[in-house]
């Protein structure tokens, strides 16, 4: 990272060292029209600045757009000119929402978000809420968080392979890509309840302890799986046809993924090594060995191969996980926090009525303000909690990774073909549920 | 940029915000430092957002992680602020990260509602972009040099600024079926 920064002051000495959107070389791609304004132009059959130009839109409703992202775009032929990525069309309130729900209520409401990998927000909303409460939570508990978001980050990775390959036209890989990701959410299902919306971390541990058997299922999960990654490199990573379609497209820099505030995969396609779990160890990610997988040229075919190794690394986790797994507590002891044992429900009226106190009025929360990041799928994913002493998040925030890695895609596209777009739209795996929350 | 003093290992992280009234306070960036449960933040006048910024991208904080504001319109708590900062009713909070040091850095300003417009920090971290129009439709505050502040998640027709305290959450008024009717032909909840 150092050396593209030298590197870069050396490039543009003469002016405007301000700031780092000098850094940007693709600044004026980016589409600044309103959404009313384009749909006047549809009236108009024109165009863009010139007559040259035509004004498209792609989504709300394409296939490959993941959900609701609709992209306006300034076509030359089938080359993109410049572009705006619209978003919103999934916004349902979350963050005003979460301000009328109790902080265990919370956990149901930011399990929503990201609807691919839900443990994430989950966890960072209970981090932030225990580093409020400051509580300490047992090392069972820890290890079981661990292990389960491990698993579901190598869920959303194996959607993302799908994903990708169905949007390139390997639609095979769809087809093996839920296959797989399939046998986890099963292991969800047994363990949490639900395939996806767990509400399965909460403040102060999770909720309940893993399924007997549960070493068995998650050694044939990790067992089964490096073959079938093994299987996705001969269907795709070899291919000329694959490498053709994504190597030198959507090309990124560092300076620019640092400027966009990009984190996740992008960021480290193009050659920075950012991960949370390594450089600001939450959980116990510093008791486990695993390695930062790092891209060099930025472009498509990084970030699919990022992705990939990255299910390998998440493999070594979970095993360690396995491995190391200890006996005892699965969630606080704090009486404050935890509503008692069901056993003590039927044998003592205090207990009865301090769990109805819990589940109905929720626990007080002291007052201040915190924010807990974790490395999600799609980077870094933080909880901005502000709390005033009640038993409701006085303002609750997540920055979802999504949401801003959007930010990339005109700069990415920009001088690209329209095919391509959909390949570089498909690689930044942007999920609109986190996005618009 | 220049007030860079050294405020090196003596303050124990875990002295809490009622303890930090010592002598001097706590100066980073030529801003107001206190800590919350352990997280460094620094406080600014809202005219120095930007130039504080500017200090911190120029002493290696290149990523702005995060910008989203706060209402405090009904806050019940006590703010923990420190001495010279007078509260106003919207705080906009930003986020930086440096890569090197691993360090990270919580900057706060408070913006008042008789006059709800600050600095954008787009050109010194463009991907504040999203932020601010998010902040922009959420809370009404406007960025002063922002290329395109319009609204992201709201439709561009929309009216009023969701994320503020005096916004009505609102509701659909629930109707039970045979409410008029007082014979008791069944509680509960029509559907």
């Amino acid at each position: 990272m150092t050396i593209t920064e030298s590197d870069q002051e050396n490039i543009d000495q003469p002016e405007k060292p301000v700031g780092q959107l000098h850094l940007l070389p693709h600044r004026d791609n980016v589409l600044r029209m309103s959404e009313v304004r384009m749909a006047e132009t549809a009236n108009e059959r024109i165009v863009g600045e010139t007559d040259q130009t035509m004004l498209m839109n792609m989504g709300p409703a394409h296939p490959s757009t993941h959900g609701v992202l609709r992209l306006m775009l300034e076509l030359d032929g089938e080359t993109v000119v410049r572009s705006k990525p619209i978003v919103g069309y999934l916004h349902t309130g979350m963050e005003k929402q979460a301000e009328a729900l109790t902080f265990l209520q919370g956990g149901t409401n930011v399990t929503r978000m990201d609807y691919i990998s839900p443990l994430f927000t989950e966890l960072a909303f209970s981090l932030a809420v225990e580093e409020l409460l400051e509580i300490e939570v047992p090392d069972r508990a820890i290890w079981i968080r661990m292990l389960m978001t491990e698993l579901n980050r190598i869920a959303s990775h194996l959607l993302f392979m799908a994903t990708n390959g169905m949007d390139l036209g390997a639609v095979s890989m769809m087809l093996y890509g839920w296959r797989e990701r399939e046998q986890i959410l099963r292991f969800f299902e047994e363990t949490t309840g639900l395939r996806m919306n767990h509400n399965y971390i909460r403040p102060g541990g999770v909720a309940a302890d893993l399924p007997d058997g549960w070493q068995e299922d998650v050694l044939a999960l990790t067992a089964m799986l490096p073959a079938r990654l093994d299987e996705y490199d001969i269907l795709m990573t070899g291919q000329p046809i694959w490498r053709d379609r994504l190597q030198g497209v959507g090309l990124f820099t560092a300076d620019e993924a640092i400027a966009l505030s990009t984190t996740g995969p992008i960021l480290r396609s193009t050659g920075v090594a950012r991960d949370l779990r390594r450089d600001e160890p939450y959980l116990n990610y510093d008791q486990v060995d695993f390695d930062v997988v790092v891209g060099t040229f930025g472009d498509c075919f990084d970030r699919y191969a990022i992705r990939l190794n990255e299910i390998r690394e998440s493999i070594r986790i979970v095993n360690q996980c396995v491995e190391k797994m200890p006996k005892g507590d699965w969630r606080a002891i704090d009486a404050k926090v935890t509503p008692p044992p069901r056993v003590r429900i039927d044998e003592s009226m205090e207990a009865l009525i301090h769990h109805f106190k819990i589940f109905t009025e929720g626990f007080k929360v002291p007052e201040g303000e915190v924010y807990a990041a974790v490395e999600s799928p799609r980077g870094e994913l933080g909880c901005y909690i502000v709390s005033d002493g009640g038993s409701k998040p006085y303002r609750m925030h997540v920055r979802g990774p999504s949401f801003i890695n959007i930010q990339t895609l005109p700069h990415m596209m920009a001088g690209g073909l329209l095919a391509d777009g959909v390949a570089i739209l498909s690689s930044a795996d942007p999920i609109m549920g986190e996005s618009d929350r | 940029m220049t007030t860079d003093e050294t405020q090196d290992t003596e303050d124990t992280e875990t002295d809490d915000t009622e303890t930090n009234d010592a002598p001097s306070p706590e100066m980073a960036f030529g801003c107001l430092v206190s800590y919350s449960r352990g997280q460094k933040v620094l406080h600014t006048p809202k005219d120095q957002w930007f130039s504080v910024a500017e200090a911190l991208l120029a002493d290696g904080y290149r990523m702005c992680i995060d910008l989203t504001a706060v209402d405090y319109l009904t806050y019940k708590g006590h703010r923990s602020l420190p001495e010279g900062i007078t509260p106003q009713r919207f705080e906009v909070v930003a986020i930086f990260a440096n890569f090197t040091t691993r360090d990270r850095l919580r900057v706060r300003t408070q913006v008042s509602v008789d006059e709800p417009t600050i600095d954008s920090l787009y050109v010194l971290y463009p991907g504040s972009d999203f932020m601010e129009r998010e902040v922009f439709d959420m809370f009404g505050l406007t960025f002063h040099r922002h290329p395109d502040l319009s609204r992201i998640l709201m439709p561009e027709s929309w009216e009023g600024h969701p994320l503020r305290k005096d916004y009505a959450i609102g509701s659909i008024p629930v109707q039970f079926k045979g409410t008029a009717t007082t014979n008791s032909t069944g509680g509960g909840g029509g559907s």
